[in-house]
């Protein structure tokens, strides 16, 4: 019982450990339980056509992105010019689903600054994004040509998760 | 005028309260098995809040979501496994019992055991110590401490 006064330290020091390993977790970064299973199909009102809808089963045999955005999210506003160089320069197909948005907000947003997307549904009831298990916005999602989500990426879409986890993926999904 | 100023201040946290949506119940068995859901499922947005305090715009879809499928008259069981298989296990507030949880549902009962190990091994151990009686030197010497304190 000699070294009794070292208990403290030693409690302190697991403590320390612990709270280490806590601070560098994200309490936000819920993992998805829907990676490699099949994506619910969505048919969504269509932002540019009062009539028409966007439904998920017309891009059945291609591998292509879908991103969840709205005019009030802060991140949306930032990867917008990303998603526009992916659309244009990569020729990567994407498909918005705007999300709890006002409509005109959101046409004026994509006339704006320029549309990324080949098609965007209105999700003004969290449908189509509670089926894809999203919780925030941006989340852009990679999905197979049998209509598999292969990838999923929480927050804005950047040139580095871009050549480092979607566009590898994308190419071998491609050739498939 | 101030006091009543005051005292519509008051009534403000009830009015934020109001914001939340009212639903319409057949009966009341729907309504207990509505109220219990949304307390026990989380709110993804603001994580420490269940689906029945929180303000979050999914939240309010979420709760929309589990009255349709109450009001249908599905299982509970069918609601919270239709939000497990978006959200996964982190949307309960009650996980169930399994190896990634164990530690979370026998954690405060071992913490516990421990406690009560440590406690009583330490009241035996002074009890221990205590049975040194007294001996008549020391008995002498308490009262004449005290009777020099009487005066």
């Amino acid at each position: 019982m000699k070294a009794r006064f070292l208990i403290p330290l030693g409690v302190f020091l697991v403590l320390v450990v612990l709270l280490g390993v806590g601070l560098t977790l994200d309490p936000r970064d819920v993992p998805s339980v829907l990676i490699d299973k099949k994506a619910s199909e969505f048919s969504l009102p269509d932002l540019f056509d009062p009539g028409g809808t966007v439904d998920s089963s017309s891009m059945k045999g291609k591998v292509w992105l879908v991103n969840v955005w709205g005019t009030w999210c802060p991140e949306c506003w930032r990867e917008h010019d990303f998603l526009i160089y992916l659309a244009k320069q990569e020729k990567v197909p994407i498909v918005g689903i705007d999300w709890r948005d006002d409509d005109a907000e959101a046409k004026q947003f994509l006339l704006e600054k320029g549309n990324p997307f080949i098609a965007v549904g209105a999700d003004h009831e969290s449908n189509a994004i509670m089926d894809l298990g999203v919780y925030g916005a941006p989340e852009t999602f990679l999905i197979d040509k049998q209509g598999v989500i292969r990838k999923k990426h929480k927050g804005a879409m950047t040139l580095q998760v871009w050549r480092d986890e979607f566009k590898p993926l994308m190419e071998k999904l491609e050739k498939n | 005028m101030k006091r009543l100023g005051w005292m519509l201040l008051l009534l403000f946290p009830v009015m934020v309260l109001a914001r939340i949506e009212v639903y319409q119940f057949d009966d009341a068995a729907t309504e207990a098995r509505y109220k219990q859901l949304i307390d026990e499922l989380r709110c993804l947005v603001c994580q420490n809040q269940n689906l029945a305090d929180s303000n979050a715009e999914l939240a309010q879809d979420m709760r929309r979501i589990t009255y349709e499928m109450v009001s249908r008259g599905e299982p509970n069981e069918k609601v919270i496994t239709f939000m497990v298989q978006r959200y996964g296990e982190f949307v309960l507030y009650r996980p169930p019992f399994q190896a990634s949880t164990a530690m979370l549902w026998t954690g405060p009962f071992i913490i516990l055991a421990v406690a009560i190990v440590l406690l009583l091994t330490f009241i035996r151990r002074r009890a221990q110590e205590k049975t040194q009686s007294l001996t008549a030197e020391d008995h002498e010497r308490a009262r004449q401490l005290l009777d020099d304190h009487k005066t």
